[in-house]
């Protein structure tokens, strides 16, 4: 049967998911965008709400309830905090999404408790490269057999690089397939380079160069059966579709009371059509989105092919997050344009939306 | 309801049962119809009439999703054809007028025909005017009342009447009309009325021809001291928020509620055709050995793999919004924003979808030895009528900011 509505549990999920937004992500957010990191204090609490451990296997410490439906809609409450802010929050996904759906056992046991214990570990996730012609499912970063492991070359983007102690997976071509390796922070011939992008600003990001990295053979996620990558990145498209609605309500929230209060020729702008239908073109389309997004995160659920779905959920999320924070720049006029107000980092942050690929996963 | 995607059992037996009746009793004759414009597509009408209205082999026991399962009939039958859908023997928006504003006895009495009537019969519902559109408060129209004969008299022209011919000319059917019955009462003093078939008075003018839904049939209706019983008023005669702000009225607002469940449907008409020209244009390009890759990287995809992806998209998204007003309306609670949202997207979604599919198919998509052109030209009008693009943004507008027609117009 056809129907809309969270259930009470996912309800009180989302109130408590907000209420922590307000008080704790949303003062952080410009702070953390100028200062090019994520608060401390807002991770470690946010890791206190399980959001991510939640959904992990309660044999590794992990509370069994995976729901890509539910991840969907608190990487939307999330994001209407911050972007940033939420992508940090939810990185342990990037670890324990994949160690969970394809990890050997010994792996799923040397690396999901961390992510389940008391304390804030962030996860990894090594996808993007830079490059325009960039595909998720045939790298140009190698995996190479040699002797008892494995050797690793290439380069990567928009790879979260929290602090911590956790390795990082990365996603390269083995023998033409797309397949993902524990590699660690410290590995020889790894480099990290810290970034800055347009948006995102207050995620912390490395470019990864990899030269010659030498891992063993159980550091191939998944062992001989290996990882379904295209899978993973239908869960990180689904992911990043609702993070991107997320952020456009925000920026939709922003436009709108702004429009109520600023005056023009003597009466509140919204009372004009041209901001009025930019406003309504504005909530139609965000709701379009999301409803895209629930479908497929549904679908998931389900156990159903998602390829399909997710794609166009995370590319209609796409246009609409950055025809939404235009349009409130717009809305805004001169100050939209002006730092003391979010509507600018919204539009940075909704530019880099074509290339956050599994910037999350659910 | 629990967030799900999944159609009820009624609802899969419906879009099956209407899909067949799409393909087969309506594509056949789609073409000859939009080409003998306002002539009646009997075979079609008749079809109707004797099995269609008959409804879909649900299953009563099951539990229901009612008001999804009316729109997921009109996209099929739209998915079939859009003017002989609004062609269909049934009361339509007359029916849905009567049914949200008539007494029970009003409702026994006007919809009784269209179950016992020997022959087909139908209803339509007149609000616009050669003066009045979109601002349907601004109809001259008028009612006045008759002591000695309690009866109403009506003056005025109506135009764009769907059904318009077959609700005034066919015995049994009516159409509902808006007038005023205090001028100065502005908004307050707009009633509704039912006005039998071949009522005295009310005359036929003409039928408009048009860019397409050709087989429908948009008729202007004039009204020369056209009598009706007393009776016949939906709702109260009273006029309320005379002298004070008209908007303090429930009578004009009434009337507009019965968009707020027409207005879904419309938007699934559009889906239906929308999803009709999509579903060809992927069709043709599988025969030409071209296939939709979801996988693909960005950089890959060919200009014709995203532009279906995008009206992919567009339409699903409209369904969806469309699904969730219906849903909401089964469930009794106010949808008002959200029906308007749905109308709003679908339809310039699907008149934009209709449009691209013209463009990629090139000569394909121009001849008339295919529907898409028909496609094209049959869903603009629904990003026209039940409000058009602009007044269902303002709709959404005014709820969203929480604004008064007075302070958005
Ligand atoms: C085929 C067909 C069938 C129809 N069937 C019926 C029917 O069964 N019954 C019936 O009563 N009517 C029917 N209509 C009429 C239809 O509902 C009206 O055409 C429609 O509401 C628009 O009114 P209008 O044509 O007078 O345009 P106008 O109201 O003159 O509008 C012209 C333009 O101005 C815009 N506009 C108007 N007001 C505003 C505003 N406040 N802000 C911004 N823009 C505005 C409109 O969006 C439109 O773009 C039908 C029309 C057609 C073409």
């Amino acid at each position: 049967m056809i129907g809309f509505d969270p259930t009470d549990e996912q309800a009180l999920i989302v109130e408590t998911v907000r209420q922590f937004v307000v008080n704790e992500v949303r003062p952080e957010s410009r702070p953390c965008d100028e200062a090019h990191a994520l608060s401390k204090d807002v991770l470690t609490q946010a890791h206190e709400l399980g959001l991510v451990a939640n959904g992990l296997p309660e044999t590794h410490g992990g509370g069994g309830e995976r729901s890509a439906l539910t991840s969907c809609l608190i990487a939307e409450e999330l994001a209407w905090g911050d972007l940033s802010l939420a992508i940090g929050i939810l990185s342990p996904s990037l670890l324990g999404v994949p160690v969970t759906d394809y990890g050997t056992e010994a792996q799923q046991a040397s690396l999901l408790p961390t992510l389940c214990s008391d304390s804030f570990e962030p996860g990894s996730l090594a996808i993007v490269e830079p490059r325009f012609d960039f595909n998720p499912l045939a790298p140009t970063t190698t995996a190479r057999k040699d002797g008892d492991g494995y050797v690793l070359d290439g380069a990567k983007c928009l790879v979260p690089w929290l602090d911590g102690s956790g390795p990082v997976l990365v996603v390269a071509s083995d023998e033409g397939r797309p397949q993902a390796f524990v590699v660690p922070r410290g590995a020889k011939g790894l480099t990290a380079t810290p970034e800055r992008n347009l948006g995102l600003a207050g995620l912390p990001t490395v470019e990864l160069a990899l030269a010659g990295v030498r891992v063993p053979e159980d550091a191939r996620l998944g062992g001989a059966a290996g990882a379904d990558i295209a899978a993973l990145v239908d869960r990180g498209r689904v992911a990043m579709a609702a993070a991107a609605v997320g952020m456009a309500r925000a920026s939709f929230e922003l436009a709108r009371d702004y429009a109520k209060e600023r005056e023009a020729f003597g009466v509140p702008i919204a009372t004009k059509q041209a901001i009025a239908f930019k406003l309504a073109d504005m909530a139609i389309e965000i709701d379009a989105a999301r409803l895209l997004a629930w479908e497929a995160a549904f679908l998931l659920d389900e156990g159903k092919p998602v390829t399909r779905e997710a794609r166009l959920a995370s590319d209609k999320a796409r246009r609409t997050v950055l025809q939404v924070a235009d349009g409130a720049v717009q809305v805004l006029g001169g100050h939209g344009y002006i730092r003391d107000y979010l509507p600018e980092m919204h539009l940075r942050n909704a530019g880099g939306f074509q290339s956050f690929e599994a910037m999350s996963l659910l | 309801m629990p967030i799900s995607f999944e159609l009820s059992k009624n609802s899969v037996l419906a879009r099956e049962h209407y899909n067949k009746i799409a393909l087969e009793q309506m594509r056949p004759v789609s073409r000859e119809a939009d080409t003998r414009e306002h002539d009646l597509p009997q075979q079609w009408v008749d079809f109707w009439w004797n099995e269609g209205r008959k409804g879909s082999p649900g299953d009563p026991t099951a539990e229901g999703d009612g008001f999804v399962t009316v729109c997921i009939q009109a996209e099929e039958l739209c998915f079939g054809d859009a003017g002989l859908y609004l062609r269909m023997p049934t009361a339509a928006l007359g029916g849905s007028a009567v049914g949200a504003a008539g007494t029970p006895e009003q409702r026994e009495k006007f919809m009784e025909p269209f179950k016992s009537s020997p022959h087909p019969v139908w209803g339509a519902m007149a609000i616009t005017e050669p003066g009045a559109g979109s601002d349907s408060a601004a109809i001259e129209s008028t009612a006045d009342f008759d002591d000695a004969t309690q009866e109403w008299v009506l003056n005025g022209t109506k135009i764009f009447c769907t059904a318009g011919d077959g609700a005034s000319q066919v015995d049994g059917g009516f159409v509902v009309v808006w007038a005023t019955i205090d001028k100065s009462a502005g908004r307050g003093g707009i009633k509704s009325f039912v006005v039998p078939a071949n009522t005295p008075g009310m005359e036929l003018v003409g039928l408009e021809k048009k860019m397409g839904i050709r087989a429908s049939d948009t008729a202007t209706l004039r009204f020369d001291d056209c009598r009706v019983p007393r009776e016949n008023l939906l709702g109260s005669a009273e006029v309320r928020g005379k002298g004070k702000k008209p908007s303090g009225d429930k009578g004009f607002k009434g009337a507009m509620a019965t968009f707020d469940a027409s207005r879904p449907i419309v938007a699934a008409m559009a889906v239906g055709v929308g999803r009709a020209s999509l579903d060809f244009l992927k069709e043709e390009l599988a025969r030409q050995g071209v296939t939709i890759r979801y996988d693909a990287a960005p950089h890959e995809l060919t200009a014709i793999e995203r532009d279906v992806m995008e009206m992919e998209a567009e339409l699903q998204g409209a369904r969806l919004l469309t699904w969730r007003s219906a849903q909401m309306m089964g469930q009794g609670k106010p949808n008002n924003l959200e029906a308007s949202m749905a109308k709003a997207k679908a339809g310039l979604a699907v008149t934009q979808i209709t449009q691209r599919a013209v463009q990629i198919l090139g000569p394909l998509g121009q001849s008339q030895k295919l529907l898409v052109e028909k496609w094209m030209r049959d869903a603009k009008i629904n990003d026209i009528f039940e409000g058009t693009q602009q007044i269902n943004q303002l709709i959404v507008a005014r709820r969203i900011l929480d604004y008064s027609s007075a302070m958005l117009r």
